[in-house]
């Protein structure tokens, strides 16, 4: 065995080597190292469940369905990879949550009842947001509330599903200014709001252009006494509310002024599977879903009574790309938007 | 201290050359391995973060460093700063060679026996830039995707390590920088107009010197890794400033040297066509990108992303036929139409071999200024994502919550278009300079003044219309 002698400097310069593939190999073990560890660290927490939104077409909600016990606190960071996204939990007052792109937004939810409860995007963020959906299903040692109230529509008896055409449609706009303004007493039967709601406009003018009361009027003047019928069953405070759920929930297809001209129904299928890819998957894919329904028709829209129409919004419209809101919006909620819907045949046009 | 020389510039022979490396600090800072490995690591570090940010953090690409750091911030200060100022010395301490390149030589300091790898030459005929303007196009092309999604920039970057890995193995000394890099070459070719050179001090003293350790390599350094032999470095299109030949000359023949912005621009001999052909491609590159990127049309930007689509083949076409058809064809014209009117008598090669040169300052400046607008605009993305590195809600430097502001409002374009009229200046007069040196007059440099006018038109219409 021989014994090989090292100069000073060749020493020197092996250490330096060796220092250097020291440096070296804490770069690049440290990096990545640290990296792994804080991202596994972040979405292994058991303190925390992160849910991650993306538009419908790539994925909507990840994950889609959580978890919660009653009473215990459920802490959730959320994060949009994609475009701003809102967070708000269906039929609660809580207010929603927007998701900045990649940014990371806590919160804290608690809930004292068990049930299932649904999450849901309040930006319009795609041609799917609506879909933009996942469910919370809390536990508990009590009983879930029974989450299933017969509809209004079922225990009438109301086919939501089968069209509904006007028996009668007026000639001028029907105003409730001048149906006020004409001192006339509703006959029995038509002067509370479960008069209202139960039955067609059209149907309400036929039953009061027979009754021997409004002999004197003229078909306008029955008309107006209509408007005036829905602007008493109402407030100004659920038109209001109406108003803006509509314009949060309903306007992107059906229009601002309610024509089913909003600006996701006019983009053609190849518009919307050339913006997002993803979308082509869809149901774009297949055939194109009906119009919305256009709300300042009196053809169609005064054959339907409010009933009707909150049965449409709470269950959504089979096979014609109308979502559901039953669980998002509340009783009040789903009632007041039904009466907006009414401005679009009532009342002065803007 | 300063050796002077008179100096083929723009600015004609007032300028001088500053050996930098008469400075014993300097020489000792860049000799010693040290301070340039410090960099090194600190750089691989930085690529590390890069792309594990890029795999495992958010995939909103403005709030990504993947994304942020390269395209925004690493981007600008190379076309803005590094490449005009100092030529390719990004070069020296990019991280992308430099795992295979420690693989090859089996040591990160000083030469340590043989190294690894089979050490073949790079084929003859991929020699030139040919494979880097082909590579160049191919990323260009998909560059939108690359440029927003930080998946797809941790997968090129991990990529080009990788084939870096696999090119140093197999062939020698730094073949991917030299012949494959889609960003070297770009680098090379504006490094041209940096006011800072590599260069031998006298060639005799290397004609004399038989072992030539600047390309064999010495027990004090490597040969040449950008397979070049320094005393016949005319230009810093393949210098790739490595300090390899400070270090193993013997005879303190080399040096770093200060000098007169776009002293390569005008060589006594021509250019290779190759060379050429990629000033030609970076032009109508950045005429491209500053329509689709800082352009009207969302419809374009939505295109150039939908890779797959039917728009972005059309987006590709175009590209293609601006950047590879268009640009070089009507420069073609350009330097045809120049002889035909001139005195001189050239081929359309020699045509596009003498005049490309002096549109390198135009391409730079078109570069530059485009960058610049780019990083205003998205500057502000930076420190947001510095705060949060990997999307987990931290906030580092507490900015994670800094909105989005673009830097400069309306002065920008206007700065943006006086930095294209420099460029324009500058070319400008290279493209007389050349026309002269030619025989050919100011008729001849006509032709080639109208297609720079053009190129400079269309880039102003971007930036301030």
């Amino acid at each position: 065995m021989g014994l090989r002698r090292l100069s000073p400097s060749t020493t020197l310069r092996a250490g330096s080597e060796h220092l250097a593939r020291i440096a070296l190999a804490l770069v690049t073990l440290a990096v990545p190292l640290a990296v792994a560890v804080a991202w596994w660290g972040a979405n292994r927490s058991p303190s925390a469940v992160t849910i991650h939104g993306r538009v419908s077409e790539a994925g909507g909600w990840l994950p889609g369905t959580l978890r919660a016990v009653v009473g215990s606190p459920l802490q959730l960071r959320l994060v949009s990879d994609d475009v701003v996204h809102g967070f708000a939990i269906g039929r609660s007052d809580a207010a929603p949550i927007d998701l900045p792109p990649g940014q990371v937004v806590e919160t804290t939810l608690t809930f004292d009842q068990p049930g299932t409860y649904t999450f849901y995007c309040t930006r319009w963020c795609g041609p799917d947001h609506w879909r933009m959906r996942g469910v919370i299903e809390v536990s508990g040692s009590q009983p879930a509330a029974p989450e299933v109230v017969e509809p209004l529509y079922e225990s009438l008896g109301i086919d939501i599903d089968a069209p509904h055409p006007a028996s009668a449609v007026p000639q001028v706009r029907p105003s409730p200014e001048r149906g006020e303004a004409l001192g006339f007493e509703p006959p029995e039967g038509f002067r509370s709001r479960p008069d209202f709601i139960a039955r067609p406009p059209a149907e309400t003018w036929q039953s009061l252009r027979l009754d021997p009361s409004t002999r004197g009027l003229s078909e306008s003047q029955v008309w107006d006494l209509v408007a005036y019928q829905w602007r008493s069953a109402t407030t100004d405070a659920a038109l209001q509310e109406g108003q803006a759920l509509f314009a949060q929930n309903c306007a992107a297809c059906h229009g601002e002024s309610g024509g089913g001209d909003g600006v996701i129904a006019l983009r053609t299928p190849e518009g919307v599977a050339e913006a997002v890819p993803a979308a082509g998957a869809t149901h774009l894919a297949g055939e194109q879903p009906p119009s919305p329904a256009d709300f300042t028709d009196p053809s169609t829209m005064l054959g339907a009574s409010s009933a009707l129409l909150q049965g449409k919004i709470l269950r959504g419209g089979m096979g014609t790309g109308m979502p559901y809101w039953g669980p998002i919006l509340t009783e009040a909620q789903l009632w007041a938007l039904t009466d907006y819907l009414w401005t679009f045949q009532f009342g002065e046009t803007s | 201290m300063a050796e002077t020389h008179t100096p083929r510039s723009p600015f004609g022979s007032i300028m001088t050359r500053v050996d930098l490396t008469r400075l014993p600090f300097v020489r000792s800072m860049l000799v010693a391995r040290g301070p340039q490995l410090a960099v090194q690591l600190a750089a691989v570090a930085g690529l590390l973060l890069v792309i594990a940010a890029g795999l495992l953090g958010t995939p909103v690409g403005s709030r990504n460093p993947a994304t942020v750091l390269v395209w925004i911030a690493w981007w600008a200060a190379l076309m803005i700063v590094a490449v005009p100022f100092f030529g390719r010395l990004w070069c020296g301490v990019c991280p992308l060679p430099l795992p295979g390149e420690w693989l090859q030589r089996g040591a990160l300091l000083r030469p340590r026996g043989r190294g690894r790898g089979l050490g073949l030459p790079w084929p003859r005929r991929l020699r030139g830039l040919w494979v880097q303007n082909a590579a160049f196009v191919i990323v260009a092309l998909f560059s939108l995707p690359v440029l927003t999604q930080p998946r797809l920039t941790a997968l090129l970057l991990a990529g080009l390590v990788l084939v870096a890995i696999a090119i140093s193995l197999v062939f020698e000394r730094r073949s991917f920088c030299r012949y494959l890099c889609p960003v070297g070459g770009f680098i090379g070719l504006y490094a041209q107009a940096a006011p800072l050179e590599v260069r031998v001090r006298d060639p005799r003293v290397c004609a004399d010197h038989t072992t030539k350790t600047c390309y064999t390599g010495s027990a004090d350094g490597y040969g040449c890794p950008w397979l070049v032999f320094p005393a016949t470095l005319t230009s810093n299109v393949s210098c790739g400033v490595c300090l390899e030949c400070l270090r193993t000359c013997p005879l303190d023949n080399v040096a770093i040297r200060l000098r007169p912005m776009g002293a390569d621009l005008r060589r006594s001999t021509p250019i290779r066509i190759d060379e050429a052909f990629k000033s030609l491609v970076l032009i109508g590159s950045a005429l491209v990108y500053a329509f689709v990127l800082l352009g009207p049309s969302s419809a374009l930007r939505a295109a150039a992303a939908a890779v797959g689509s039917q728009s972005w083949l059309a987006y590709a076409a175009g590209f293609l036929l601006v950047t590879v058809v268009l640009v070089p064809g009507l420069f073609l014209v350009a330097t045809r139409l120049g002889p035909s009117v001139g005195s001189s008598h050239l081929s359309a090669k020699e045509g596009l071999q003498r005049f490309a040169p002096a549109l390198v300052p135009l391409g730079l400046a078109a570069w530059a200024a485009f960058s610049l607008g780019f990083v205003l605009t998205n500057a502000s993305y930076i420190l947001p994502a510095l705060s949060d590195p990997i999307g987990l809600g931290w906030d580092l430097l507490g900015t994670t919550s800094m909105p989005w502001a673009p830097v400069g409002g309306p002065l920008v374009s206007w700065a943006l278009s006086a930095i294209v009229l420099v460029g324009l200046a500058w070319s400008s007069r290279q493209v007389r300079a050349v026309a002269e040196d030619l025989a050919g007059g100011v008729r001849m440099a006509l032709p080639v003044w109208g297609f720079s006018f053009l190129v400079t038109a269309g880039l102003l219409w971007v930036f301030v219309a």
